[in-house]
């Protein structure tokens, strides 16, 4: 489970400052697909940032439960922690899905999945993802679709392919939050309703909570909750709001 | 290095291109060392093989002290004699000459050498050729082998006739093989070449109040090897060839740190990624700087080797020192300079902003 506390996120703007992000609350629950909807500018995906640890908000908490890593089970001042920490926190109870696949052009599909257990800078055994082995990559791999592709590079893969192995990647370390950017984004229709199928099959299979940011809703069904963002407040959606703003 | 072997495998061309340019710029570094330390020994291998701690030369009354200048006084070297904590002082005369092999009427072609007048009993190379006898002389294995001549030869220098005691090890000044004297010997062949027949060095053991001492007598007072820069030969040819090393370990910092830095730029983005998946910086500059590592390591050796096998080719008819101060000394300064080079594009990695990952900033 993730979750936002009164996070507060404003950008400087010439001589003044704009409020992304407005006192929003709202909370993702293990096994289940938090969708996050709204148009353009809306504050989305500042709230996937934050979520992420990518960017610290100017106010709020973000609390995510389970396991018996980094902040789990505690709550975690975002803003208060250091680069390397969210790094660390990041590396084991966050997996990420980017809007492009974002994968790297020298690795195999096999090697962009294993990668996860060499970001701490120790090797697959001293790695501080430890639950990343050969066979834990090879089952991901199996899992969405791509057993036969593992030795391929992403110049060989298609765009849904890629992103079955971006999603392999974000999920081979058995993180607690899977947090997903417009993933169909760059996919036709069909291919982008697998994605999003596959998305929310491994999230109900692996209890893992995962926000997904979108900005259509042609994949509803693959939601188990649709929070809707206007000007960076919450306007609609269940175990979501946006508290009272102080005076 | 997860990725940095795999980018190494998947961008070999490039990696391979910028390694053939570090092996290129080592070759010629090494190359270089190699020649200069060969030219520094044909000049200067005599004066590194005097005795004593200093080596004292005239001092003029402007400019500085030079090998070739110098003429030692008999007031200064009293002095130097005389001088309190002063255990040894050994006159050396050195002139430029020709000698001739046989006798003066002889029909051999003079060879250019460099007359050192020294007495037998003192250490090192050259007090080793001195002979003990006015008559006779010691040649260098270069002089011995310019001239032809052997132990018990006669060669002439300056008209007159000396037989060959001594035939030694290799001493060189000026580029010119040594031929040793006694003292009184070379005393009359500088005065017969037009000199004043004074002693040009005073080699000089003990612990003296050495700039007092100095001052006090007119002269100059160095080590071995801070009397170099009085051959003005050393000074001019090793200055321009180090000149011409010091360059190319600039372009070489310059061409791998600029590789580097455009490699680094050209996978921001990717290394974005990597930092918003929870790569720490240190693992990506341990990456970054390994791959670095891999391509200095390859590109010196090959060049480096290369050194090794052309250096041993050539040294049959070119003045070339290989040893490891003409080899790995060059091949670490420029291992050394190339990774500050590669570290210049580290900024590129530790300021890449993992937010950049997501969206479409990419």
């Amino acid at each position: 489970m993730i979750t936002l506390d009164d996070v507060t996120l404003t950008f400087p703007d010439g001589d003044r400052r704009v409020t992304a992000i407005d006192h929003v609350s709202l909370t993702a629950r293990a096994g289940e697909v938090t969708g996050i909807t709204g148009p353009s500018g809306s504050g989305k995906s500042s709230l996937l940032a934050v979520a992420a640890t990518l960017i610290r908000p100017d106010s709020g908490r973000v609390r995510i439960g389970g396991g018996s890593g980094i902040g789990a089970g505690s709550v975690v001042d975002v803003a208060a922690l250091s680069p390397g920490a969210a790094a660390a926190l990041r590396r084991e109870r966050i997996g990420i899905v980017f809007q492009q696949s974002n994968l790297l052009p020298s690795l195999t599909a096999r090697e962009q999945v294993l990668v996860m257990a060499h970001l701490g800078g120790g090797g697959a055994r001293r790695g501080t993802t430890s639950a990343v082995t050969p066979d834990r990559v090879d089952e991901l791999l199996d899992a969405v679709g791509l057993s036969g592709h593992a030795d391929k590079r992403p110049a060989q893969l298609s765009g849904g392919q890629r992103q079955r192995v971006a999603i392999a990647r974000a999920l081979v370390h058995g993180p607690d939050v899977l947090l997903v950017d417009e993933p169909t984004s760059a996919l036709d229709q069909e291919r982008g309703a697998a994605i999003m199928a596959l998305i929310a099959e491994l999230t109900h299979e692996r209890g893992t909570a995962t926000m997904l940011v979108t900005h259509d809703l042609v994949h509803r069904d693959a939601l188990d909750e649709l929070v809707t963002v206007v000007d960076g407040r919450v306007v609609a959606g269940a175990n979501a709001g946006t508290a009272a703003r102080a005076a | 290095m997860f990725v940095a072997w795999r980018d190494l495998r998947f961008a070999r061309g490039r990696f391979v291109l910028i390694g053939a340019v570090v092996a290129l710029i080592t070759l010629l570094v090494g190359f270089l060392a190699g020649l200069t330390g060969g030219l520094a020994t044909q000049n200067v291998s005599a004066v590194l093989d005097l005795p004593g701690d200093r080596l004292v030369l005239q001092q003029p009354a402007s400019g500085r002290p030079s090998f070739g200048e110098s003429s030692i006084s008999r007031e200064a070297r009293v002095g130097w004699q005389t001088a309190a904590g002063v255990d040894e002082v050994v006159p050396v005369g050195i002139a430029q000459g020709r000698a001739t092999a046989g006798a003066a009427s002889g029909s051999g072609s003079p060879v250019g050498v460099a007359l050192f007048g020294l007495p037998a009993s003192g250490a090192g190379a050259v007090a080793a050729l001195a002979p003990r006898s006015d008559d006779e002389v010691g040649l260098s294995a270069g002089a011995a082998s310019d001239l032809g001549a052997g132990v018990g030869d006669r060669v002439t220098v300056a008209g007159h006739t000396y037989r060959v005691a001594v035939v030694g090890g290799d001493a060189w000044y000026s580029h010119t093989p040594v031929l040793a004297m006694t003292p009184d010997a070379w005393a009359a062949a500088d005065r017969r070449l037009g000199g004043d027949g004074a002693p040009t060095v005073l080699a000089v053991r003990g612990a003296p109040d050495w700039d007092a001492v100095a001052a006090r007598t007119h002269t100059s007072a160095a080590s071995h090897l801070g009397s170099l820069t009085a051959l003005e030969t050393f000074r001019s040819e090793v200055g321009s060839l180090a000149l011409m090393i010091a360059m190319l370990f600039g372009v070489s910092a310059l061409v791998v740190g600029a590789f580097f830095t455009v490699w680094t730029m050209q996978r921001a983005g990717d290394v974005a990624v990597l930092k918003a998946l929870g790569a720490s910086t240190r693992s990506l500059v341990r990456d970054a700087l390994g791959q670095a590592s891999v391509v200095l390591v390859v590109g010196i050796g090959v060049g480096t080797a290369a050194v090794v096998g052309l250096g041993a080719l050539a040294g049959g008819a070119l003045p070339f020192l290989l040893s490891p101060l003409t080899t790995l000394v060059p091949a670490v300064a420029m291992a050394a300079l190339g990774l500050a080079g590669a570290a210049v594009a580290l900024r590129t990695v530790t300021a890449a902003d993992p937010l950049t990952a997501l969206g479409s900033n990419r």
